[in-house]
């Protein structure tokens, strides 16, 4: 990304675009990967609810896919998800496999 | 159950603090502020003291915050709120301004506990309508881990390292939470990221007095604790499942416990995942563990009594 | 229609934040600034202001309330002095780095240690480097006119700074002077409305102010800075007409005082410069060539324009009431050389410091300066290049 110069810089150095933090892609600090096991998954939504990094989407109240875009690798989903019948519907394997 | 406080009805909100920040892997505060900002259901102006959430949350031209937002310096999160809720009290009555808008200040326990402290009361004391948020991980985290007056005893950091001489921390943490509720503010609270509906609630009630509000929220630091990446929320359950941290609300000066463990563990639960606390194992340390969880005890009793003080 | 008055710099300086009518006001006790603040909190008591009051619990916290007001988006005001100034010395920077045009007059008094509520100007001469316009005032009538001019150049939209408005502790806050006072409508017109710039409360178009900036953006923030200061001057001097042509009142960057022949001069800030005006024109009857140059604009420094204007001088010596601590040179002096270095042929240069602390300024010390100034006009050769004067050996 260009660097702007100094005519270009905002006064005070507000930021006016809300969010754009977004253009930072912070998938790539990932060593783990979240692996989502559908069949596992009973829809309680901790796993939306606990990442740091929204990286767990939900759309209509249903879980939707990992946004490998941000995710970390941090695991707290995998963590925290209880699963079905002692099966968890996400587990980490390791980036790259 | 209050309404809209179902993890599905939470899910269709857009959550106004966005992906793309750079706090680490497995860091607690990204999802306090995440579950504060959804339990608002007015738009909301923050103020954030330097620190980790406000270092990493805008930078350059990223911001991650999808509300206005102020950094100013370290230890004014309080007195810039206050400067904003002022100008906005200030527009409304002279009706340049019609939207309701809440007021959010957030502080680590470094901008919080101690530099932070003095603008912290005077902003309560002048009765500002405001909710100050200290996410609370017990050490100056963002400069590498320094004991600030919220780190707990025992605990190992850079600056009161445990040594051959030295075990760690050798003072009691501050309670601030009860300093706040001093104030005589109308609501001051403890919550945890861990017990999501008691926090979302927390942060509800708090919105919707007028008036100045605290909360103290656990936060976990995988790098400070010295605790696996993703033990971030389990470690918060844990504090608050040994009464480290125990989730209660002071509304009006008057106690009331919001979570009570069904079985206290002991406060060993809570240590040993943590790194910071590894020293504390020791044979020759049996006497801090004694000592920490006496203290744990004596607060949760004396906690448990307040409450039933006011109860009768 | 000019109403005449006689009252403190402080009353006036406080009735020119009544008729500018802010929307908020931080206010922290600190003498001698406390009475302006006080006759303030009167004003909104009695419901005669719009703006709110912020009672904070500091300056520190009073300039950051202000801060975060600013950015909120209107008009902020907070006053100070001395050890209050040096309280809240970080949040200066934030406030000029931020471009937030905060107004604040600064009472001067001498910091500590040792510590003392007199006048004297270390407490803003120490803060001359955080990025705010400074503008000096002699007597109460232009403390009262700068505090108005200071809304227009502060909110203008090619500046955006905040401004530090200067006048003498004691000296000019607590002495009632005979002063005119403008028509609480003329004022109201001549600030105008505010205008916000990115504000915090406009909730459709959310901002994030203050960023963490690296290594790879903090100095073209900073050169960006330094070129809206270039801007400045022009735009005191643009309000300054303005002005002049609602009150008759004239001002400029500075004062000059019988300079344009002059062989010998003074330069001097604040209230000195009236009794050394006096003097000046005793020397004058006695047909010497002596004149004063007094700046107004302090910051950002008019180099150029000052240079220009004592440049055809034999002699001359800058009065400074503040000292660098460390044993340099008065601030006033280095920047009155800066502004001759440029020039083959210049005045020679001497420093005096005087009135620290709120040691007294006679006529008498100025009467010393201007005969040694006319020896070294003699000569070409100075005797010490600093001395303070007025102080028992």
């Amino acid at each position: 990304m260009k660097l702007k110069g100094w005519k270009e810089v905002t006064p005070g150095c507000v930021i006016t675009e809300a969010g754009s933090a977004v253009q930072f892609k912070t998938g790539s600090w990932r060593s783990l990967k979240p692996v989502f096991i559908e069949e596992n998954c009973i829809q309680c939504l901790f796993c939306w609810l606990y990442c740091p990094d929204m990286a767990i989407k939900v759309k209509d109240g249903k879980r939707a896919e990992f946004d490998y875009d941000y995710c970390k690798g941090c695991g707290i989903c995998a963590v925290e998800c209880p699963g079905k019948k002692g099966n968890k519907a996400i587990i980490m394997v390791e980036e790259g496999k | 159950m209050p309404k809209g406080l179902t993890l599905k009805e939470l899910s269709k909100k857009e959550i106004m603090f966005s992906s793309g920040h750079r706090m680490c892997a497995g860091c607690g505060a990204p999802t306090i502020v995440k579950m504060v900002l959804l339990g608002s259901n007015y738009p909301v102006v923050a103020a954030n003291a330097t620190g980790c959430l406000e270092v990493s949350s805008c930078i350059s031209d990223y911001t991650a915050w999808k509300i206005p937002w102020i950094h100013n310096a370290f230890e004014n999160a309080a007195a810039t709120l206050s400067g904003v809720e002022t100008m906005y009290r200030s527009l409304k009555k002279q009706g340049k301004i019609n939207d309701e808008i809440k007021f959010i200040a957030f502080g680590g326990d470094g901008g919080t506990y101690d530099i932070g402290f003095q603008s912290l009361s005077g902003a309560m004391e002048r009765g500002h309508d405001m909710l100050y948020i200290c996410y609370d991980n017990g050490a100056y985290m963002n400069t590498g881990i320094q004991r600030s007056s919220a780190t707990p005893y025992g605990a190992d950091t850079t600056t009161r390292p445990a040594g051959s001489v030295v075990p760690g921390k050798t003072e009691q943490r501050k309670n601030l939470t009860k300093i706040m509720a001093a104030h005589n503010i109308p609501y001051a609270a403890q919550a945890s990221p861990s017990h999501w509906m008691d926090l979302l609630k927390k942060v509800q009630k708090a919105l919707a007095i007028k008036g100045p509000k605290f909360m103290n929220v656990i936060s976990s630091c995988n790098r400070g604790w010295r605790s696996r990446t993703d033990d971030a929320i389990q470690l918060t359950r844990l504090g608050v499942e040994t009464c480290y941290w125990p989730l209660y609300e002071i509304e009006n000066g008057v106690t009331k416990i919001t979570f009570k463990p069904k079985e206290k563990k002991s406060i060993g639960d809570f240590l040993k995942p943590q790194g910071r606390f590894k020293h504390l194992f020791k044979p020759e340390n049996e006497w801090i563990l004694r000592k920490i969880q006496e203290d744990i005890d004596r607060e949760w009793e004396r906690l448990q009594k307040e409450e039933a003080c006011f109860a009768s | 229609m000019a109403k005449v008055v006689a009252v403190t710099g402080n009353e006036a300086v406080a009735n020119a934040l009544r008729q500018v009518n802010p929307d908020v006001c931080a206010v922290y006790p600190i003498t001698p600034q406390t009475e302006m603040m006080q006759r303030f909190a009167s004003f909104i008591s009695n419901d005669l202001v719009k703006t709110e009051i912020i009672l904070v619990e500091s300056e520190h916290s009073s300039l950051s309330a202000c801060v975060g007001a600013s950015a909120a988006g209107g008009r902020v005001i907070t006053a100070t002095s001395s050890q209050g100034l040096a309280l809240m010395f970080e949040i200066l920077f934030i406030a000029s780095g931020t471009r937030l045009p905060i107004v604040m007059p600064v009472v001067n008094r001498a910091l500590s240690a040792p510590i003392n509520i007199h006048g004297d100007h270390s407490d803003a001469m120490s803060a001359r480097d955080a990025g705010w316009i400074q503008l000096w005032s002699e007597n109460g009538q232009e403390a009262y006119d700068n505090a108005i001019q200071a809304f227009r150049i502060a909110e203008h939209m090619d500046v955006r700074l905040p401004v530090m408005i200067c006048m003498d502790g004691f000296i000019v806050s607590h002495s009632i002077e005979r002063l005119e006072y403008l028509e609480d409508e003329e004022v109201k017109n001549f600030v105008g409305e505010f205008k916000q710039l990115n504000p915090l409360l406009d909730i459709e178009h959310p901002v994030s102010y203050g960023p963490l900036i690296l290594t790879d953006y903090y100095m073209e923030f900073r050169k960006a800075q330094d070129e809206v200061n270039t801007k400045v001057p022009q735009i005191v001097l643009d309000v300054a007409e303005d002005f002049a042509k609602m009150s008759g009142r004239k001002y400029g960057l500075f004062e000059t005082y019988r300079l344009d022949d002059a062989e010998i001069g003074l330069v001097i800030l604040n209230s000195a410069a009236g009794t050394s005006k006096d003097v000046i024109d005793e020397f004058r009857d006695k047909g010497i060539k002596a004149g004063l140059l007094k700046p107004r604009l302090y910051r950002p420094f008019p180099y150029r324009e000052v240079g220009e204007a004592l440049k055809h001088l034999k002699a001359v010596c800058v009065l400074d009431r503040a000292d660098a601590f460390g044993s340099s040179f008065g601030p006033v002096y280095l920047d009155i050389a800066t502004s001759l270095y440029p020039y083959k042929e210049k005045p020679v240069l001497i420093n005096k410091i005087y009135g620290l602390g709120g040691r007294d300024y006679l006529p008498g010390h100025a009467e010393t300066v201007l005969n040694e100034l006319v020896e070294i006009a003699g000569t070409g050769i100075p005797g010490s290049l600093k001395e303070y004067i007025g102080v028992r050996e």
